[in-house]
């Protein structure tokens, strides 16, 4: 018996008859189903993507030319403002909540989320923000960045950058609502059989995600409401000629926004430590470390915000207090990708698209993480700050990291999720032109910003012209890269192969229901017979004397998380002089 | 072939360092360096190439080999070793860039220093007493330092209450303690740079410094925030609104650089650039000289402006002459009128 049939065959009994296919409209309702939502959240989240990489590729357009010839400066800079917000808010982080969404009950044994209504009430605040967003094109999109930072933010397009303020209000109060949602899941709606060091790698990103959003979400309200006041009431929060201070906002603003860029990239480092043990058919090397480094990556991200303000006249003993704080991370990161290579290492690694994009964003990511150690040294930090290096870091990791990610996850539960199979071929077509087109766009980038090229400009020195051009054309290919993957990916949803339960043969909870999932996911609680990651611990050939599954009471077979082991667990043990009292 | 593992890891290891030392050296990817500081900047930055490009090299390496040598063969469904983890190992990748980002934050450290960031005078410990009036004037006219204000207000003067001192980069460890050479305040507005040198009261669009002289740039901004960016001396620093910041820096080498604004200021942000002009000391007193004798004329333009210091005959000039009247004919006009 291969280990997934173990798995498999110990929740035979919480298998339920047939698959929970639905009707495609329930998709457009207010539906508590924590899968709906999921999938509610991915669609919406790939639908603005598409939009900002409209935007995205306009703006290299632009950029192909020093002169601005294509669009006029103003309209450039609400281009380059609403790309900015887009991707940050409209889709990468609705992306981790859509993965979120989908798979933390599955992976942990629960049949729903913690708070239901909740969920859908966050998801469905987030179209309207988007929608809210867009109309700005209407009036005068807003122009300062998508850092806002005032005073420009106070007196250029005022109209635009109110309804900007108010869509990421509307946002922020359903991330934290989603990120309620999946802390007190996690925490309190486990299996009986699954301890803390036995749940999937995703959940344990997920509780460090979540911890960030609840901590540094209300900071960035307080400090757009303040801003908005500015801009509607005339208050002088941050407006130097009031004797308001641009700094304080700036301080407000990062306090959220760095920790922003670990709650855009941890959820896809929980994708990669649950997909490239699958597909390297090996255990993930160091559970333990990779658990605790997100925790840790989670606690330093909250106070390196300064970082973004080297050049705003930051004090110097704290400009050197947040270098090392901002280097340290490095450490907990570098565990990571170091313990995703060594699970790759010795594997027997399946190079299908799932992968590829799971390799290709560790190939990516470390580029961006190589720089962001560059880019936390100070007097380094003076020259390439606010310049296409920073440009290109940025992207490496968000990018790079998080979009790279958000497609291996779509690539991995894809069968999950709609019970059918991605084309293969197209799949890696797809990852072809995305890597390629990515690395052309984003590697010249460096060396603009080495030169001195600062970003956020609409024209330049002919000096960069030719570089330019060269991350143009690479920007052309990354947009067309998306359509082969918007083609398989609509076709296979209604015309692929059957995917069958566990197509990829893993040994997480979510393969062990039906593809796509029951509507309550489970019939009864399902149980851990091996470990999440148990791979190759061979055929089970000994003989031993305890039953693999027991149909009746699933927690009494075997199994790391089995009552029937040396130490039992004592809120669930069946003798009673192991129970311990819960106090 | 038949090389012994561990013969084969130290050669691939030997090799990797010899490379990415080369790299560090030799990657050319910066602007030339101007001034000792950039060169010191640049010193940093090839030792974190370095490290980068041998942690590029191991981790690329890694994937590739591992998607050569480990991909599944046809036909094997089997599971690969059940290796957990190996606690050796995880020491070793935790504790070694530990103490590499140990070792550049260090670095970066004495890098920063030998800059001038600790200078106590820009590092926001006391209220920097060198600081000029002029630059700092909210919204005033930024075409009007004149001349007395400055002769009112020497160096020693106490700053004005109102007028917040951000943190820049300060005087070098040597330089400490004494003024700089030259200094120049800098006024960024929507979408130009002011250069003013209050010593001579002359004012430029383009700014010059006299090659290893010390220069003390006192930063700040009329409308919204900017920064200047200077690339070959690696410095970049906000401008303000409300705040004057200082930066010094002593620019060593002769000759014409970029001088851009890097912080998003507006539509033509892109489009805020001059330069900065390195040149020697005699080709800068000349220099200076000769925008005092353009420039102090049009000074007192400037401040002839205001209607209430003019006579009558002076205010109406430029009109009547406009309108083919000469100074006589105005003088008659006034006398036969009273």
């Amino acid at each position: 018996m291969t280990q997934a049939e173990l798995q498999a065959t110990a929740n035979t009994p919480t298998h339920s008859p047939e698959p929970g296919q639905r009707k495609w409209w329930e998709y457009f309702t207010f539906n508590t189903d924590h899968k709906v939502i999921g999938i509610q959240y991915l669609v919406t989240g790939f639908f603005f993507y598409l939009i900002g990489g409209v935007l995205a590729s306009a703006m290299r357009t632009e950029l192909a030319t020093p002169a601005p010839d294509f669009v006029t400066p103003e309209l450039y800079n609400g281009i380059m403002t609403l790309h900015g917000t887009i991707m940050i808010f409209m889709w990468i982080i609705p992306a981790g909540a859509g993965f979120a969404n989908f798979l933390i009950p599955l992976m942990i044994g629960a049949r729903d989320m913690a708070f239901p209504r909740l969920n859908a009430v966050a998801f469905w605040i987030v179209p309207p923000a988007g929608i809210l967003l867009l109309t700005s094109f209407f009036v005068k999109p807003p122009e300062a960045g998508w850092t806002s930072y005032p005073p420009l933010s106070e007196t250029a397009s005022k109209a635009g950058e109110f309804i900007w303020i108010l869509s990421v209000l509307l946002f922020g109060t359903a991330s934290i609502l989603g990120a309620i949602n999946f802390l007190i899941t996690i925490l309190k709606m486990r299996i009986p059989s699954m301890g803390f060091n036995q749940m999937p790698l995703f959940c344990w990103a997920m509780l460090a995600t979540s911890g960030l959003i609840l901590i540094g979400t209300p900071v960035l309200a307080g400090a757009l409401i303040l801003l908005a006041f500015d801009i509607v009431a005339g208050t002088a929060f941050f407006n130097p000629t009031g004797g308001g201070d641009p700094i304080v906002y700036q301080h407000m603003f990062w306090f959220y926004s760095h920790p922003a860029v670990y709650i855009m990239v941890l959820p896809f480092f929980g994708v990669a430590s649950e997909v490239i043990p699958v597909h390297s058919r090996k255990p993930i090397f160091g559970y333990r470390a990779i658990a605790y480094s997100s925790l840790a990556i989670s606690f330093l991200g909250l106070i390196v915000w300064a970082h973004h303000m080297f050049t705003s006249g930051t004090p110097a003993w704290l400009r050197m207090f947040f270098m090392i704080a901002t280097m340290v991370i490095a450490v907990p990161t570098g565990i990571k990708v170091f313990s995703w290579l060594a699970t790759m290492w010795g594997g027997k690694i399946r190079l299908n698209s799932t992968m590829l994009f799971a390799m290709g964003f560790i190939s990516t990511f470390v580029v961006g993480g190589l720089t962001g150690v560059m880019v936390a040294s100070v007097p380094f930090d003076l020259h390439v700050h606010d310049t296409y290096f920073v440009v290109a870091h940025l992207h490496y990791v968000l990018f790079g990291g998080s979009v790279f990610g958000i497609y291996a996850a779509i690539y991995h539960w894809f069968p999950k999720m709609t019970g059918r199979m991605l084309n293969e071929p197209w799949g890696i077509v797809h990852f072809v032109l995305t890597y390629v087109g990515f690395n052309l766009t984003f590697l010249p980038m460096h060396e603009l910003g080495l030169l001195g090229m600062p970003r956020r400009v609409a024209m330049y020195d002919p000096q960069f012209a030719h570089i330019n051009l060269i991350c143009t054309i690479g920007s052309y290919l990354l947009a067309v890269s998306t359509i082969p993957f918007l083609v398989n990916a609509i076709w296979s949803w209604v015309a692929g192969p059957k995917a069958g339960d566990n197509p990829w043969q893993a040994l997480t909870l979510e393969w062990m229901t039906t593809s796509p999932p029951a509507i309550e996911n489970f019939e009864i609680l399902p149980v851990l017979d091996i470990g999440p990651y148990d791979y190759g611990m061979g055929d089970r050939s000994t003989e031993v004397d305890v039953p693999f599954s027991e149909a009746k009471e699933p927690v009494l077979s075997a199994g790391p998380s089995s009552v029937l082991r040396a130490d039992p667990d004592p809120s669930v043990a069946v003798n009673p002089s192991d129970r311990q009292p819960e106090e | 072939m038949n090389i012994p593992n561990t013969i084969l890891a130290m050669l691939v290891g030997i090799l990797l360092t010899l490379v990415s030392l080369w790299y560090g050296q030799n990657h050319g990817l910066l602007p030339v360096a101007a001034s000792d500081e950039a060169a010191q900047v640049d010193g940093l930055f090839n030792t974190m190439m370095t490290v980068a490009t041998g942690l590029f090299i191991i981790v690329q390496g890694t994937l590739v080999i591992a998607a050569i040598r480990f991909r599944k063969r046809k036909g094997d469904n089997t599971d690969g070793p059940p290796v957990h983890g190996n606690v050796p190992l995880e020491i070793l990748w935790t504790a070694l860039p530990a103490v590499v980002v140990a070792w550049i934050s260090i670095y970066s450290f004495e890098v920063y220093n030998a800059m001038g960031g600790f200078d106590p005078m820009a590092a926001g410990d006391s209220h920097a007493a060198h600081m000029s009036a002029s630059s700092k004037m909210r919204g005033a006219a930024i075409a009007a330092p004149l001349p007395a204000a400055d002769a009112e207000n020497p160096p020693a003067s106490a700053p004005s209450p109102n007028n917040l001192i951000a943190v820049g980069v300060g005087a070098s460890p040597a330089n400490r303690g004494q003024n700089a050479d030259v200094s120049v305040n800098v006024t960024g507005l929507q979408y130009a740079w002011i250069f003013n040198y209050p010593d001579s009261n002359v004012s430029s669009g383009e700014l010059h410094l006299p090659a290893g002289k010390e220069a003390q740039l006192n930063i700040s901004a009329m409308d919204v925030l900017h920064a200047i960016w200077i690339p070959e001396l690696r410095l970049k620093q906000d401008a303000i609104p409300g705040r004057t910041v200082e930066l010094r820096f002593t620019p060593r080498r002769v000759g014409e650089y970029p001088l851009r604004c890097a912080e998003l200021c507006g539509s033509y942000h892109g489009s805020m650039a001059t330069k900065l002009i390195v040149q020697t000391p005699e080709d800068y007193a000349s220099w200076l000289q000769s925008q005092q004798v353009a420039s102090n004329p049009s000074l007192e333009k400037a401040v002839a402006v205001n209607p209430g210091n003019l006579s009558d005959s002076d205010f109406l000039a430029p009109y009547t002459t406009e309108m083919g009247m000469n100074p006589e004919t105005l003088h008659q006009i006034h006398h036969t009128h009273h």
